[in-house]
């Protein structure tokens, strides 16, 4: 069920392709209606409602039978009974005043937070009528600090931050949001130049790896990787976390033998020559998500106006920016002091995907990081899941729930729309990581299935 | 004589100088110009010395100069709120450093002199200033964040417990050493108590107070680096962490350079204070 079509509506079909016969999938016909379709406000009912039709009735089937049973306007009217509709339409659709025009977003200096970074030079930020200072911090721990005590409105955190904040894990809980994941790809395992000869990571015994933090996708990538090779990530090498900016120079003094970072840190491992890359992410799980716009849910419902807008700047730029034509752009924009502090064809070369390994290569990778904003309930799951694989969360977890109260999907599918992109119909997909598939319902077993893990 | 000795010791200093940046050049002087290894459409996407199979090397003193002067040049520029100039930055770094040092004065001499007047009181609460006199500036950190909810105050409270304790300590030992037999001159001709301790225990214990404040000054100084590096947004300490990021030597040993130099000019201050207080008996 697409989040613009009518969830009153009983008569649409429900098989593959669309229902007026024009469309390859049901999506690009919605898509092709919601352009027609000038009165957003009613655009915005119909996502309020068919959010609400979806979370009622998770089967399509059902829902029809039920508005089948008892007609469309009766339908409407009992669930306005169980749930205030109305009211929640009127949150969604207030394009009032912003309560608060000059904004702080912390972020911490990886191409990862390009979004939030270009809107800044690029003006996506002023076109919405906001002031946003984007501040440089030096680690995730006081990006989370800062986010907590409100020294920043919103912040660039790395997608499992918000979660493990809601759970309290490594921080008192409190509610987070992510609204929007900011970056796909975009990161690589980099080695020591001095490992170049191993490539095989069986012979990676002993090993010291530096990940950006405890709960990042970085973490949770890396540890499968090396569990898929037979490697216990815990006893056979040491994996430690060390802030993206202090890498290469940790790699460069022999600290570290290699990480599992986000770039720009592995394109300038190669730039100074202490570094190759071993492998790009996107070859493990293509498509993972890395970081997200977060917000704490108070700054959500306390000024929806401003949290709309500033959703709406982003959106905008991660559209911006997932065109390769304007890649180049963007690479100037965001190296200079202010922002990333690296070298223009550093930034270039992570952005453009036509980069130098660090053996002599130049690869081609149009695909290397991309930007899509949809924050998948998946994602939610299967880091939730790795979560537990490693022991960082104890004892049952209600997965769907807490990836539906983080990941604010229905809300990016409408900004999304918005900005000109094509939100998927659904919150959850299957994917699969190394060639094995996670299905998002059934995470326990997932778990289960693994030979290494913690719990 | 004199006026040879006198010249001597500059001299030296020059000398010494001089030798330190030879070797540092001498040090730094490019390899034998190995041949470029890779292609030249490789070599253009990284940094000059990886095209030749190696790694980037340490600047020489001829870069740091440049830089120096660059900086120099345009010491306040601002190009928003992640750069802006290392005057700009130092001079935050001093504000922040004053604001903590001079709140830690507030509190550390008159609780100082108070503790050094009783020496019941000295024996009490002296195994907690021991216990906390030696705790890292970065140990308080994550527990001032979490608390105090704002990073600059969190940077000020930092220089103010940490420039607190060698205050303290030495005012409640000046005052506490103050000569009896002043002390009975007093007593004898009947001074009142806050005039004692005003004229007679203050001036007597001032030499030994300034000296805690030289050595607190100096501390604060210490720990504004790591604190700013820590919590960043401005400050010198934010400057050399936002190079490391960028791995630009250069400017970090200017930063290295005017850190020292800046201890160097409130080190000074301290003692040019210190003399005006001192006395011979």
């Amino acid at each position: 069920m697409s989040a613009f079509k009518d969830p009153f509506d009983a008569s649409t079909s429900l098989t593959r392709g669309c229902s007026c016969g024009r469309h390859t999938s049901e999506a690009d016909h919605q898509a092709d209606l919601a352009g027609q379709t000038s009165d957003s406000e009613l655009l915005g009912n119909r996502v309020v409602e068919a959010a609400v039709m979806r979370a009622l009735f998770p089967e399509d089937a059902t829902r029809r039978r039920f508005i089948n049973a008892v007609g469309a306007s009766t339908a409407m009217a009992a669930i306005s009974s169980l749930f205030p509709l109305g009211m929640a339409k009127e949150a969604f659709a207030q394009s009032g005043n912003l309560e608060k025009t000059s904004l702080k977003v912390g972020f911490i200096p990886i191409t990862c937070a390009t979004p939030i970074i270009m809107s800044q030079p690029m003006g996506f930020y002023a076109r919405q009528g906001l002031n946003v200072d984007v501040v440089k911090t030096a680690g995730w721990a006081v990006i989370r600090d800062k986010t907590i005590n409100k020294e920043y409105d919103a912040a660039h955190m790395l997608s499992p931050m918000p979660i493990a904040i809601t759970l309290g894990v490594g921080a008192n809980a409190i509610p987070y949001t992510v609204p929007a994941i900011e970056n796909i790809n975009g990161q690589a395992i980099t080695l020591s130049i001095k490992h170049k000869d191993k490539r095989d990571p069986k012979s990676w015994k002993g090993f010291k790896f530096a990940v950006p933090f405890d709960y990042s996708i970085h973490n949770y990538l890396l540890r499968y990787y090396l569990a898929e090779h037979g490697l216990d990530p815990d006893r056979d090498v040491q994996i430690r976390s060390v802030p993206p900016p202090e890498m290469v120079a940790n790699l460069r003094a022999d600290n570290i033998d290699g990480f599992l970072a986000p770039d720009p840190v592995n394109q300038r491992a190669v730039y100074d020559g202490v570094g190759f890359i071993h492998t790009l992410t996107k070859d493990l799980w293509p498509g993972h998500p890395c970081c997200a716009f977060a917000a704490s849910k108070e700054f959500v419902t306390k000024m929806p106006n401003t949290y709309r807008a500033l959703m709406k700047a982003i959106m905008e730029a991660t559209a911006f920016a997932a065109k390769p034509e304007n890649r180049k752009q963007i690479a100037e924009a965001i190296a200079p002091a202010n922002y990333l502090n690296q070298p223009v064809t550093v930034v270039e070369q992570v952005l453009t995907g036509t980069y130098a390994d660090g053996l002599g290569n130049i690869k081609k990778d149009p695909d290397r990081i991309d930007f899509d904003p949809f924050p998948w309930h998946s994602f939610a799951i299967w880091i939730m899941s790795q979560m537990k694989r490693w022991g960082q969360i104890k004892g049952d977890v209600d997965y769907a729930k807490v990836a539906r109260e983080v990941f604010l999907a229905t809300d990016a599918m409408k900004l999304m729309k918005e900005a000109g992109m094509k939100p998927p119909a659904t919150t959850t997909k299957k994917f699969s990581v190394m060639g094995k598939e996670f299905d998002p319902a059934k995470p326990d077993a997932y778990i289960a299935s693994f030979a290494i893990k913690r719990t | 004589m004199n006026h040879l000795l006198s010249w001597r010791a500059p001299l030296l200093s020059l000398i010494v100088f001089l030798l330190l940046i030879g070797v540092w050049h001498a040090l730094t002087l490019p390899k034998s110009s190995a041949p470029q290894t890779v292609g030249s459409e490789y070599a253009a996407l990284v940094g000059a010395e990886a095209s030749t199979g190696q790694k980037s090397a340490f600047p020489s003193p001829a870069d740091v100069g440049r830089k120096i002067l660059e900086h120099l040049r345009e010491p306040f520029y601002d190009r928003g709120p992640n750069d802006k100039g290392i005057g700009i930055q130092l001079a935050y770094s001093i504000v922040r450093v004053m604001i903590g040092y001079l709140l830690a004065a507030m509190v550390a001499i008159p609780v100082g002199f108070l503790i050094g007047m009783s020496p019941t009181v000295y024996r009490a609460l002296d195994p907690y200033i021991q216990v906390l006199k030696p705790i890292s500036p970065l140990a308080w950190m994550p527990l001032a964040l979490f608390t105090l909810k704002d990073s600059s105050v969190s940077a000020i409270f930092v220089i103010f417990i940490c420039s607190l304790w060698p205050m303290l300590i030495n005012t409640a030992f000046g005052v506490s050493s103050v000569r009896r037999e002043w002390l009975n001159v007093s007593r004898t001709l009947e001074v009142g108590h806050l005039r004692t301790a005003l004229r007679v225990i203050l001036p007597a214990a001032a030499p030994t107070i300034m000296t805690g404040m030289r050595i607190s000054i100096s501390i604060a100084w210490l720990v504004i680096v790591a604190a700013e590096m820590l919590v960043g947004g401005t400050g010198i300490g934010y400057f050399v962490w936002n190079e490391w990021n960028n791995l630009s030597i250069t400017n970090i040993i200017t930063a290295i350079l005017a850190i020292g130099l800046v201890g160097m000019l409130l080190d000074l201050m301290m003692a040019k204070l210190t003399k005006l207080v001192t006395f011979t008996e």
